[in-house]
């Protein structure tokens, strides 16, 4: 009963879908408000009853009950209850229902926040939304419906995916589709734009925060699942250029660039034509990150060919909007009216460089990516592009971006004096020549390249913080006086400077780990040590245990520094018999920033030993809180436009506009 | 041109510290690689494990053979590992598996003309978008120049000029 509510929810949201997609956008065009208030209505309502067919998938899965296919192929009575919940979305149904609940959601955000939006441009909007609800809604309901049920019910199910079964499911998909889907927004903006004919700064403001919001999720989503693959996959890498990864990967580097774009947008009034270009690229990426993921091509082209109902759906979803919105863009861009101007060495001359390197470097994701696909449908051959054709490729593109990096902020509007923002970063350049003088020193001259990677991360480092330290002008106004300052400064001079410092960290991190990382693959027997890291490893002894629904060998590892126990931790190794799976548990000690991570491998023939692999990973922790800084860069950001766009009277949020066009 | 004087200059030097990069040394790869397996000669092991970072786990989705744990993963390290121990140099080995597996087992695919469009794609969208950003800077500041005056704007300023 409650599983036919949800699948009824579910039918009905579609319906609301079709006419949040059209009546608004006809009341916009003739002007008629109430028409146009459907759009809110309808998105909010929509998001209520996809709230509802959501619960009520979850609440299948709580019971376990089995008479739903999906239920039946995916979870297992014995699943820990956390599980039964975040197996909701472990299956390619429930994600679907789950990425259209957050599309829903972010609509229903636009129709409670935007009331100070033209009306216009929120009837248009939220029918753009609506559009792209009405098209996943059929998507799921004709090809993926996770309501199905199974007539007669088995007694038991067929248990999730054991990878699946952790804590990282509960967090990283619904962190990556808020993303994800958020740029949703941004997007809809652009072509509600688009259909108006009509872009302004009030347009920036308004697209910037969602950008934000969607770009602080993706960040944290896309970092989280790198930590979870390092912990989880037992071989301790943290990124493998997987076509996966880069499906997530691409919308994040393209909405990195529009969040910089938009903000020479809102400020300058200038890029506004590249701005829409990049917020309907953007959500492309993603809308081609769902195909990749969900239709199945990855596995294999020929897969895909033999039961292509998903495939073909989401493709034609894809081509429809990315066609249909790059169609408009051909046809109406140019009556868009061009903004101010700048001189090439300028803030926003740094940041057109900065949109440059990052698109240029999602486009060498996105043909790596796509480049063996269309070379096996089209002439038949196979080819592999893997890890070392992004480190080739991509490397090379970061770098000149994270030397700007630091000069942006310090670059004037308009037109910046570049010389002295060099003078300014000083400072900076000293701490990064010392830390490549450094790195140079303890590596007796050896590692060249890992000694200007620490250099460009303090570089960075530095540079992040030499902004605030300018603009509190500690130096001239002294101490007091200029804490002062500091604390006055905007919030998003702090969320600039966060994001950019975060950008540091993960870099020393990556760097650090990529070059000093050492390992050790070695066969222990109980009472055997092994040195790693400066640390001495002593294998205490290997024990069975049961689990809720699995079984395991736990091997249990005492850590030594200079003969003093410090730590201990626990390697095992998993089998779940619903699956017939077995996976590994890595036992990792955190000991400052950086982990000693020890994973167990085949026991050997007599069952007396068992091989066992230590890495010791310095730093490598700075990776995943670097990103947190960046994420946290964003929200303090985005606190700072929150005060800005709850100004209360428009009039005096315009005649600021006019002082900063004269400025 | 002075922006784009320095950014060819930033570039430069990029390439050339990144020329000197071993493929695969960025970004670390863990590994599989069980004890029996290991070379003595650790020279000869060290080749083996650089050949294996750059080479595909054929049945696995997108592992290198020194990361997967699958039994042809193993087959293809001890393999490599044959034929270093014979006398081949790194090209040799990599000739031998193409000829065997077919380009797909290498996860760099060949800097050759076939796979231009790949190779090509990130240094032609970075030049392209370059040229055309400058020329869109460039163009948009002389088209939008401040207008000159009109005559009779001049004469109206000579008039409150005169005033004075």
């Amino acid at each position: 009963m409650i599983v036919e509510l949800g699948h009824f929810a579910l039918i009905l949201a579609l319906s609301v879908a079709i006419i949040q997609s059209t009546l608004p956008l006809v009341g916009a065009r003739g002007g008629d408000q109430r028409l146009m208030e459907i759009g809110s209505i309808g998105a909010t309502g929509g998001f209520v009853l996809l709230a509802v067919a959501f619960s009520a998938l979850t609440a299948a899965y709580v019971t376990s009950d089995f008479s739903v296919l999906n239920v039946f192929e995916n979870s297992h009575s014995a699943k820990p209850m956390l599980f039964k919940v975040t197996g909701v979305w472990g299956n390619h149904e429930g994600s679907m229902l789950l990425w259209v609940l957050i599309l829903a959601f972010f609509g229903a955000l636009v129709a409670l926040f935007g009331r100070d939006l033209p009306a216009t441009l929120k009837a248009n909007v939220l029918a753009v939304q609506g559009w792209i609800l009405t098209a996943f809604l059929l998507f799921i309901l004709f090809t993926s419906n996770p309501f199905t049920r199974l007539d007669p019910a088995p007694m038991e199910g067929q248990d999730l995916n054991p990878i699946l079964q952790d804590v990282g499911l509960a967090i990283h998909p619904p962190l990556l589709y808020l993303g994800y889907v958020g740029f949703s927004i941004a997007f809809s903006f652009a072509v509600a734009a688009l259909i108006d004919g009509r872009i302004d700064a009030a347009w920036a403001r308004w697209v910037r925060p969602w950008t934000l919001v969607a770009w602080v999720f993706l960040t944290l989503g896309i970092a989280m699942g790198s930590y979870w693959a390092y912990y989880e996959l037992g071989w301790g890498g943290w990124w493998f250029w997987d076509p996966v990864e880069n499906a997530s990967f691409m919308p994040w580097l393209a909405g990195t660039a529009l969040l910089h774009s938009a903000l020479v947008m809102e400020k300058r009034s200038a890029l506004k034509i590249w701005t829409i270009l990049l917020a309907i690229l953007t959500f492309s990426l993603s809308l081609l990150g769902t195909f990749l993921v969900r239709s199945g091509v990855l596995t294999s082209v020929h897969a895909f060919a033999t039961d292509p109902a998903r495939g073909v759906f989401i493709l034609v979803i894809l081509c429809l909007f990315i066609g249909g919105a790059l169609a408009l863009f051909a046809w109406r861009a140019s009556e868009l009216e061009g903004g101010g101007l700048f001189a090439p060495i300028s803030r926003e001359g740094a940041l057109v460089f900065n949109n440059l390197f990052l698109t240029t470097a999602a486009a060498t994701v996105l043909v790596g990516t796509l480049y063996p696909l269309l070379l096996e449908v089209l002439t038949g051959e196979k080819i592999s592009v893997g890890a070392p054709f992004f480190d080739l490729t991509f490397g090379p593109l970061m770098v000149p971006l994270l030397l700007a990096v630091p000069f942006g902020p310090l670059l004037g509007w308009k037109r910046g004096d570049l010389l002295a923002a060099g003078q300014r970063l000083y400072f900076a350049a000293g701490v990064a020549l010392a830390a490549m003088i450094l790195g140079l020193a303890f590596t007796g001259g050896t590692r060249v390249l890992a000694a200007f990677g620490f250099a460009l991360a303090f570089w960075l480092i530095a540079g992040s913080l030499t902004d605030l330290f300018v603009r509190a002008s500690f130096f001239k106004a002294g101490w007091r006086k200029g804490w002062a300052r500091l604390t006055g400064l905007p919030r998003s001079a702090f969320g600039t400077a966060l994001a950019h410092f975060g950008l540091g960290i993960t870099v020393l991190g990556v760097i650090t780990v990529s070059s000093f990382e050492t390992e050790t693959v070695t066969t222990m027997r109980p009472g055997d040590t092994v040195e790693a890291g400066g640390y001495t490893l002593h294998f205490d002894g290997a024990s069975r245990r049961a689990g809720p629904n699995y079984e395991e060998q736990v091997g249990t590892f005492t850590i030594r520094d200079g003969g003093v126990a410090v730590a201990e931790t626990e390697s095992a190794k998993r089998f779940y018999p619903a699956r017939q799976m077995p996976t590994t548990e890595a036992g990792i000690w955190t000991t400052w920033f950086s982990q000693l991570y020890v994973s167990l491998g085949d026991p050997s023939a007599d069952g007396q030993s068992i091989v066992v692999r230590i890495w010791w990973k310095p730093l490598v922790t700075l990776i995943w809180i670097g990103s947190v800084f960046m994420a946290l860069g964003g929200t303090v950001s985005l606190a700072d436009r929150r005060l800005r766009v709850g100004a209360p009277t428009r009039s005096r949020g315009q005649a600021r506009d006019r002082v900063a066009a004269g400025a | 041109m002075g922006f784009l004087s320095r950014l060819a200059l930033v570039l430069g030097v990029c390439a050339a510290l990144f020329a000197a990069l071993p493929a695969g040394s960025l970004i670390s790869s863990a590994h599989a690689v069980n004890p029996d397996e290991v070379l003595d000669d650790p020279a000869l092991e060290a080749r083996a494990r650089e050949l294996s970072a750059g080479l595909r786990c054929l049945v696995c989705q997108n592992q290198s053979i020194d990361d997967s744990n699958a039994d042809l993963a193993k087959d293809l390290r001890v393999l490599v590992r044959e034929r270093l121990v014979a006398g081949d140099t790194n090209d040799e080995v990599i000739d031998y598996l193409v000829s065997r597996y077919g380009e797909f087992v290498l996860l760099q695919p060949r800097f050759d003309w076939a796979n231009l469009a790949l190779w090509a794609t990130p240094i032609i969208v970075l030049i392209a978008g370059a040229v055309f950003a400058l020329v869109s800077v460039a163009s948009r500041r002389k088209a939008k120049g401040p207008a000159a005056l009109s005559p009779e704007e001049e004469a109206k300023i000579a008039a409150l000029v005169d005033e004075r």
